[in-house]
């Protein structure tokens, strides 16, 4: 088999995975299942699924309209019914998308919320968004599961007691309430178990980039591979199936010598290996990627791709301790980091994959990634010796994404490494 | 007693409080850290530190509200984006310049993404220096966030003791909790007057004398507020044909004197707010006499106020501002607050369905800690102030 036809079935799999799902969204309430909005960083997926609820992802409904083109029309209603111009855009697009008659992203209807589950994880929006939402689901109960931030560069068995008791005497006394089922131990276990096959070929998958030439791109093709596992397939047996497709593919490029796959094809010559730091812009997305792909450029590591779990530094989901290892993963999502780990970690990921250089894509919703993003700019500069870069767009807000500006941008950065390297 | 004469005790006041405003070196924690070698200080940031923790390890605490409209901003603007809000900015400057090297340690509060990323900007601006990010409970169950936050205040309890050399025995937080009592009771006094008589206690006057309980020892903010307290019924002032209002918003990025200033000329007496909300954000006496640290736990899951940043689990705050707009018997709300500032502005749509629903009239505007022009809030609280006084409505 090609190279081409591997990933078109893996590529095709996640599609049937995701309209499948917005399927079961759209006949939720007519096939009697209850509904459970919640939140990627610190998702409890399969204690969700324990209790044959269903999950739905704000912010996933929000990018996936920001690359239909539909948040702007949202943002803009949001913004008309007295939501600010200078707060997250992807509050805005959902507040918007529910005003428009809460269609999602495919089209299809979303069911109304049963629950907002608050898992309140790296980011203080996350609290006052399902504050509003509540609000619109006229007072749906919301369960607060708040999760402490590491401050101090680490977990403390303080910390995890405190999420851990939170998950046992609210969260699960609340889903079992409202799905009239008893809490199953041993389905957590083998739903987590299968979680952490997933997780392996996930790390497998991203840390091939380690590799010369990189077979990923581990930013835009990264945010299709971190799909899955980050929403609601986490534990099933179709998330298994899908990375070790994807893991097979890539095994594939790399014994054929291939780049990334673009949206026009096999990358060709790599030029420059890069560590991106931020998430990407959605309502422009293929047009950012070309503006990488099209130089040679390569993203090697990304920290947005750490935003719904931090596998790559050994966190694995341990059925042997189900609500401590759930614990434990909601503390440990990159945006839940201290500025300095956050530091560290990228250094790292320099060094590990043997990087050019650092570039920052410093979106204007999220102040979790960006508030501090100067610095760490700085620091990681004078770490390794390497140019950084810095653009700055939004997530869903299309009114910031200047593509003249960002490709100049991206193009003197790229003509800085050549000329360091020149010098070098 | 002449009113004369009690006028310029409360001048005198004032501009002592007027001072410490304008310290934005920390001068005067210097000073006090001058008279004795083993003396501390441990700078918060916005909103609410447990303080009594810090002065019973023997600790000043001393509030960090930004630089406002009084600091020239020459490298805070480079360690941040054109979209953050301003308060992050004269805090780093602050850091930068050698303002802050009067502080021993920093504790940063969690109310936003802001100030939790500049706690780790600070481990590394400032390395070696005590940075702790107070992680506050937003489960207010006892057994749950109650007793993770008393984790949290022994950690700062050794950490500051450790700084100080001396150890907060349960002694000595029940001690600095019967002075920080004594200080909620004069803030509640004041408040309550300025609700009740606004004319006799201006806003700005009222401001500088919560701002100056971020630098002084406690007992010397209770002993200013308590001399204000006496002098101001006296002082021969008269009420204004002024309309009654209350603002949300503030509370953590501080609008400038000025702009205080101008909501009072356009013709509003400010009768509640969220300025220095941290001063009061429990706002009744705790127990003296109990377990001091469990009286500390309470104070905050049970009784502190609501504010943007807390959570909101019992999804009544719309009501309880409709509530206490009631109560206060404001005329109308102000939502006023940073340019940037997502807590304030994501709450904002929720307070403004609750006032709209009980047809309290509100306006809007944002500002940032070192605005200059005020025209148009001048022009917008004045129209709303005088469509209040003409139809009772905005
Ligand atoms: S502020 Fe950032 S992390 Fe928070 S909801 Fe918005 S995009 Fe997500
Ligand atoms: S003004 Fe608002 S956004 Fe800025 S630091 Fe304060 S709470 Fe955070």
């Amino acid at each position: 088999m090609t190279a081409q036809a591997i990933k078109d079935q893996s590529q095709e799999r996640q599609k049937q995975m995701l309209s499948d799902y917005f399927d079961s969204l759209a006949h939720a309430k007519e096939n009697g299942r209850k509904v459970v909005y919640t939140f990627v960083p610190g998702n409890l997926t399969e204690l969700i699924a324990n209790f044959d609820l269903l999950p739905v992802l704000p912010e996933i409904n929000a990018l996936q309209n920001g690359m239909r083109g539909r948040t702007g029309d949202f943002i803009h209603a949001a913004e008309k019914s007295g939501h600010s111009e200078d707060v997250c855009t992807y509050v805005k697009a959902d507040i918007g998308m529910l005003k428009a008659g809460n269609m999602g992203p495919t089209g299809q209807p979303l069911p109304k919320p049963d629950m907002l589950l608050l898992s309140y994880t790296g980011c203080f929006t996350f609290l006052k968004w399902f504050e509003l939402l509540r609000k619109e689901y006229a007072d749906c109960p919301v369960v607060m599961l708040h999760v402490p931030y590491q401050g101090d560069g680490h977990v403390t068995p303080q910390m995890r007691k405190y999420v851990a008791d939170q998950i046992r005497d609210k969260v699960i006394p609340a889903l079992e309430k409202l799905s009239g089922r008893k809490f199953d131990p041993d389905k957590l276990k083998r739903d987590l178990k299968r979680s952490s096959v997933a997780e392996d070929d996930l790390v497998w998958v991203l840390e091939s980039a380690r590799h010369k030439p990189s077979p990923i791109d581990a930013y835009f093709g990264g945010v299709y591979y971190i799909g899955p596992i980050f929403t609601a397939f986490r534990g099933t047996q179709d998330a298994v199936d899908y990375y070790q497709l994807l893991r097979s593919e890539i095994e594939e490029r790399i014994r054929l010598g291939l780049g990334p796959v673009t949206p026009e094809g096999n990358l060709g010559e790599e030029k420059y290996r890069i560590v991106t730091e931020g998430p990407p812009n959605w309502t422009s997305f293929r047009e950012f990627w070309r503006m990488f792909y099209s130089e040679g450029a390569v993203v090697v590591a990304s920290t947005y791709t750490k935003v719904g779990g931090l596998y790559d530094r050994g966190f694995r989901h341990d059925p042997a301790n189900p609500i401590e290892t759930l614990a434990d993963y909601c503390m440990g999502c990159y945006t839940n980091l201290s500025l300095p780990e956050r530091i560290n970690l990228i250094e790292s990921y320099m060094n590990e994959y043997q990087a050019d250089g650092l570039l920052i894509n410093s979106v204007k919703s999220c102040n979790s990634f960006s508030a501090g993003q100067l610095l760490i700019l700085r620091e990681i500069e004078k770490r390794t010796g390497k140019p950084g870069g810095f653009i700055e767009s939004d997530l869903v807000d299309p009114r910031y994404f200047s593509a003249a500006n960002i490709k100049n941008r991206l193009e003197s950065y790229f003509q800085m490494i050549e000329a360091r390297r020149g010098r070098a | 007693m002449s009113t004369a004469t009690e006028q310029s005790k409360v001048d005198a006041l004032v501009s002592r409080a007027q001072a410490l405003y304008e310290d934005v070196s920390f001068e005067s924690v210097r000073r006090w850290k001058g008279q004795s070698e083993c003396r501390k200080a441990i700078g918060f940031l916005p909103i609410y530190a447990p303080r009594e923790v810090i002065h019973a390890a023997g600790a000043l605490p001393v509030g960090i509200l930004g630089g406002g409209d009084q600091l020239e901003i020459v490298r805070g603007d480079s360690f941040f984006q054109s979209y953050i809000c301003h308060l992050p900015r004269s805090v780093v400057e602050m850091a930068v310049s050698g303002r802050l090297d009067a502080m021993d340690g920093f504790l940063f509060p969690s109310i936003c993404d802001v100030i939790r990323n500049l706690s780790g900007m600070f481990q590394m601006l400032l390395a070696g220096k005590y940075v702790h990010y107070l992680d506050l409970p937003q489960n207010f169950d006892s057994e749950l966030g109650g007793e993770f936050y008393r984790t949290e205040l022994h950690a700062i309890a050794d950490a500051v003791g450790a700084l100080t050399g001396t150890r907060v025995t349960d002694s000595r937080l029940r001690g600095s909790i019967a002075l920080y009592n004594q200080n909620r009771r004069a803030i509640q006094e004041l408040l309550q007057l300025r609700t009740e008589q606004p004319w006799l206690v201006p806003t700005t006057e009222y401001y500088l004398l919560l701002r100056a309980g971020y630098l002084l020892p406690v007992d010397q903010h209770t002993a200013l507020i308590d001399e204000y307290l006496q002098a101001v019924p006296h002082a021969g002032r008269r009420p204004l044909d002024n309309i009654r209002v209350l603002i949300r918003g503030a509370f953590c990025e501080q609008p400038p004197l000025a702009l205080l200033r101008t909501l009072e000329r356009a013709g509003c007496y400010v009768v509640d707010d969220d300025f220095v909300l941290g001063s009061r954000f429990i706002p009744r006496q705790l127990d003296e006499t109990g377990d001091p640290w469990t009286a500390l736990v309470e104070g905050f899951t049970r009784h502190s106020v609501s504010t943007a940043s807390k959570y909101d689990e019992a999804n009544t705050k719309g009501e309880d501002l409709v509530s206490l707009v009631r109560a206060v018997r404001a005329d109308g709300v102000l939502l006023m607050a940073p340019s940037f500032c997502d807590p304030a502005l994501l709450d904002q749509p929720m307070l403004q369905s609750a006032l709209d629903k009980a047809g309290i009239p509100f306006t809007s505007f944002k500002y940032s800690e070192d605005t200059g022009q005020f025209q148009v809030i001048r022009e917008q609280a004045g129209t709303f102030a005088d469509a209040i006084k003409l139809w009772g409505k905005a």
